[in-house]
């Protein structure tokens, strides 16, 4: 054994940092790269990147209002975030959390104005249940289509999240509206008593605390249980996965309705924690951000939780950059558009250094020979 | 397309680093005008790194390139073209929905940008007449035979106007009598002058037949070159191998006629993977301690065979059985029945590249305790104990245990799917292609465990496209062509002659 392992005569401790700092070094370089090139975007525009990112920090971070407003933007972004994480384990790459977002909202507020009456947990349970089963149904599906129909999930989701944004119009527009909503169609608003309030001390509403306990649980899921080590086997190959007689077509599905579900769970928290009722306000772009969120973290759900608060920050700031630089609050999408593109092109950077593979520290006749 | 004699190439201290690691150290290798010379090495020797010099693909650390004796500079494939030098690779470069004739004119390095169809042809036509061999240039590709599509690549090299090739591995995808035949032509034509020839190969017997010189490599070095008339194939081996031990084969245990038929096919159908045709074994039974062997041409169904056997493929019709009862490949019935899987390429197709060797290697019982219990929760400790005592049992190096398992070498990489595949009790193995591009010493040992297996009471369905391998391990052996099995010999009556036509479908 001696030969074998310890016998670069690094601390395993050390092998064991530098193998995870490469997903934590690359999206930060990553990150920085997309942030430097946004200054080019500023200054071609005529105004000051220091300042900018000096108005951005204080919109986002500066102060304990700000702070509380980034957390209360983080909230969705985490569940969002997790819809496409957890299918990506898989291999798949889901882009329509925004229609399970908009279901579970709708679902969830439907639920709740027709058990008005009911003891406020059961009816927010029951929203809960009801949004998660929306979004799980219809993200469940695209992995059904996927498994089944070899339909690719990516375009698939993207154009059910497009069906579903056209089904909640016509809901909150039709047979689910509330008469005395007007100029903006809503569904009835909620009761004061089934609405979620906020964690003691903060002016952040609960859904934090589920979102963060959401990308506990799916991290435990993937890390120490056996469906998630049988998806991340059918996630790095399918066949090979085929070969060892695991049932990938429920684990594709099991996994893409669990994650549907918690992006159904984010509309649910927008509707009971924000809004009071569904409308088109639900299709706000959360999950969007949410699937840079996701990238940005290496599809690692712990990773998720702090860029759900820095993507947070971002967004909460673009009130602020408008006030202050006289720019456009969609500024701010410019921003996040240019650190994707940056990310996507980091991913060819995975390997490359050696800094990160302890196996090439030393022993070079043990490290596979080229030619 | 102009009238070229054969040229001569010598490379001079051909040396090529790549980091720290020297894949070629100053090789020199004569390859004389009209000679036909062959390159041996096991996989990584640096064969591939010295061709790729030679050709203009990488740029070597120090050490220089003689054409018919004059130094050259070769920055690039271009380069390399232009004094005539080509390459045919070991698999297909051909466009299969194109024609022959419409491959050989797209490959022209300038194209019309409208091509005179008639004149093409006409043109063609008096190209044909000096060929040795012929072909017929209208039909698509996707139609020829393999033997023709590597002749078909021999010409367009011809017709480009190069007059010094390097075939890689060329009659890995043949059957013995069409490699014998393509091999036959293009030693006629370095014999007559035309042409002179580097074939990199694996096969002695090949080398021994065709080739006037041999040189060898190992480790990047250069360890041997001579007359192949002066050399025998042991002789050569050891060029090839330096003095590492080589795995003996277990001594075959009788065959037991009467064991219980562990695996039984009854006319099974199941569709191809054109979706056209499909695949139909009407009765095939593997006995407990026997090795049947299914041979055939790349392409001819055993993939479709192995998926269905595997579970990645539905079938229409038929059965399988497993110890009697039906199974279809769920983890379930392969873990009650005993039944394992070594597909081929183990990396692409019974690995996950990025997860560790250890995980790797826990595959088949992540999912239960030492008593074979189901349990939900994973236990990292026990997945690294069990692996690290397999990495050890069955010699995976491997520079750790957390190292993702697309970093081992070809040999390794199979040494741990077989560690992962062989441990436990093992009814029924299922293995294909199991040796393809590994090296000496990992043949010999993988065959080992291969009739360890067997001598311990597995029933072995064995499908190669090697049919050394077969005949070495197999108790019968099979022929799959088109689809189906169309022989069957036990191997004391096996001949390479009778097998080869039947795999070539002359029955």
């Amino acid at each position: 054994m001696p030969a074998l392992f310890g016998a670069r005569g690094y601390p395993p401790a050390l092998e064991w940092i530098a193998r995870r700092a490469e997903a934590f070094v690359i999206p930060l370089v990553a990150l920085i790269v997309g942030m430097a090139l946004f200054s080019l975007f500023i200054l071609a525009v005529g105004k000051s990147p220091i300042l900018l990112y000096e108005t951005m920090w204080r919109g986002g971070f500066g102060s304990w209002f700000s702070v509380q407003n980034s957390l209360s933007r983080a909230a969705p972004l985490l569940l969002a975030a997790l819809c496409v994480a957890l299918p990506a384990r898989l291999g798949l790459v889901v882009i329509g959390g925004e229609g399970a977002i908009v279901l579970g909202g709708v679902g969830a507020a439907a639920i709740g104005v027709a058990l008005s009456g009911a003891p406020s947990f059961v009816v927010i349970l029951a929203m809960g249940v009801a949004g998660m089963a929306a979004g799980g149904i219809w993200i469940g599906a695209v992995g059904a289509l996927r498994h089944y129909r070899a339909v690719n999930e990516t375009i698939s989701s993207l154009l059910m999240a497009y069906i579903a944004i056209a089904l909640m119009n016509q809901l909150v527009e039709g047979p689910l509206r509330d008469p005395a909503s007007l100029n903006k169609p809503s569904t009835q608003p909620l009761a004061d008593i089934y609405r979620i309030g906020n964690i003691p001390g903060m002016d952040v509403h609960w859904g934090l605390v589920v979102g963060v306990v959401a990308c506990i649980l799916s991290w435990v899921l993937i890390e120490k249980t056996r469906w998630g080590f049988a998806a991340r086997i059918a996630g790095g190959n399918v066949r090979a996965a085929q070969v060892q007689g695991l049932a990938v077509g429920p684990l594709i599905v099991g996994f893409t309705a669990l994650a549907g579900g918690f992006a159904g769970l984010a509309g649910m928290l927008e509707v009971a924690a924000v809004q009071g009722s569904a409308n088109a306000s639900l299709a706000a772009g959360y999950g969007y951000t949410g699937i840079l969120v996701a990238f940005l973290a290496r599809h690692n759900p712990l990773a998720i939780i702090p860029v759900a608060i820095l993507l947070g920050g971002i967004d909460a700031s673009g009130g602020l950059i408008q006030r202050r630089l006289d720019l456009p609050d969609a500024t701010v999408l410019v921003l996040q558009g240019m650190i994707f593109i940056v990310i996507l092109f980091s991913e060819t950077f995975y390997g490359r250094f050696k800094a990160f593979n302890p196996d090439l520290w030393k022993r070079p006749d043990l490290a596979r020979g080229a030619a | 397309m102009s009238e070229r004699k054969a040229v001569g190439v010598e490379t001079i201290g051909m040396t090529m680093r790549f980091g720290g690691f020297t894949a070629l150290d100053a090789v020199s290798v004569k390859v004389p005008a009209g000679s036909f010379h062959a390159l041996l090495g096991e996989n990584g020797a640096g064969k591939s790194t010295l061709v790729k010099c030679m050709m203009g693909f990488y740029h070597p650390t120090s050490g220089d390139m003689l054409v018919d004796g004059r130094e050259v500079k070769i920055a690039s494939p271009k380069d390399a073209s232009a004094l005539g030098l080509g390459m045919v690779y070991q698999h297909f470069t051909l466009v299969p929905s194109l024609t022959g004739a419409e491959n050989l004119v797209i490959s022209r390095e300038k194209v019309p940008g409208i091509i005179d169809w008639r004149k093409e042809r006409g043109d063609l036509g008096v190209f044909m007449e000096r060929m040795p061999f012929k072909l017929p240039l209208d039909v698509k590709v996707a139609e020829l035979a393999a033997g023709e599509k590597q002749k078909l690549e021999i010409i367009k090299q011809l017709y480009l106007g190069r007059s010094f090739l390097v075939l890689d591995e060329p009659t890995s995808v043949l059957t013995p009598g069409e490699a014998q035949e393509v091999l036959g032509l293009v030693r006629d034509m370095t014999k007559a002058g035309d042409l002179t020839v580097l074939m990199i190969s694996h096969k002695f017997h090949e080398v021994t037949a065709f080739a006037d010189d041999v040189s060898v490599l190992r480790k990047g070095k250069l360890t041997g070159t001579g007359r192949v008339a002066d050399l025998d194939h042991k002789a050569m081996a050891a060029m090839m191998i330096g003095d590492q031990p080589i795995a003996a084969l277990d001594s075959r245990a009788a065959p037991k006629p009467d064991a219980e038929i562990v695996l039984k096919v009854k006319s099974l159908k199941a569709p191809d993977r054109t979706g056209l045709k499909s695949i139909r074994i009407e009765d095939l039974g593997v006995r407990s301690g026997e090795i049947v062997g299914i041979a055939g041409i790349s392409g001819n169904g055993q993939k479709e065979f192995l998926e269905v056997l595997a579970g990645q493929r539905p079938r229409d019709a038929g059965e399988v059985l497993v110890r009697g009862s039906a199974y279809a490949a769920t983890r379930a019935e392969a873990r009650a029945l005993h039944v394992r899987l070594i597909p081929e390429e183990p990396l692409k197709n019974a690995c996950a590249p990025k997860m560790t060797v250890a995980e790797n290697i826990s595959f088949r019982t992540f999912d239960i305790d030492g008593n074979g219990r189901p349990i939900s929760w994973i236990s990292a400790g026990a997945i690294r104990a069990f692996s690290a005592r397999l990495v050890e049992q069955f010699k995976v190096k491997t520079a750790s245990l957390s190292s993702p398992i697309a970093s081992l070498s070809g040999g390794n990489v199979q040494r741990a799917v077989l560690a992962r595949e062989l441990t436990g009790e093992v009814d029924l193995l299922i293995v294909s292609n199991p040796c393809f591009g590994l090296d000496f010493s990992a043949v010999a040992e993988i065959r080992a465990r291969i009739m360890k297996a067997r001598n311990a009471g597995a029933a072995v369905l064995l499908m190669s496209e090697d049919l050394d391998e077969l005949l070495e391990l197999s108790d019968r052996i099979f022929v799959m062509s088109d689809g189906a099995l169309v022989y069957e010999t036990p191997i004391a009556q096996a001949s390479v002659q009778t097998i080869g036509e039947h795999m070539a479908g002359h029955h």
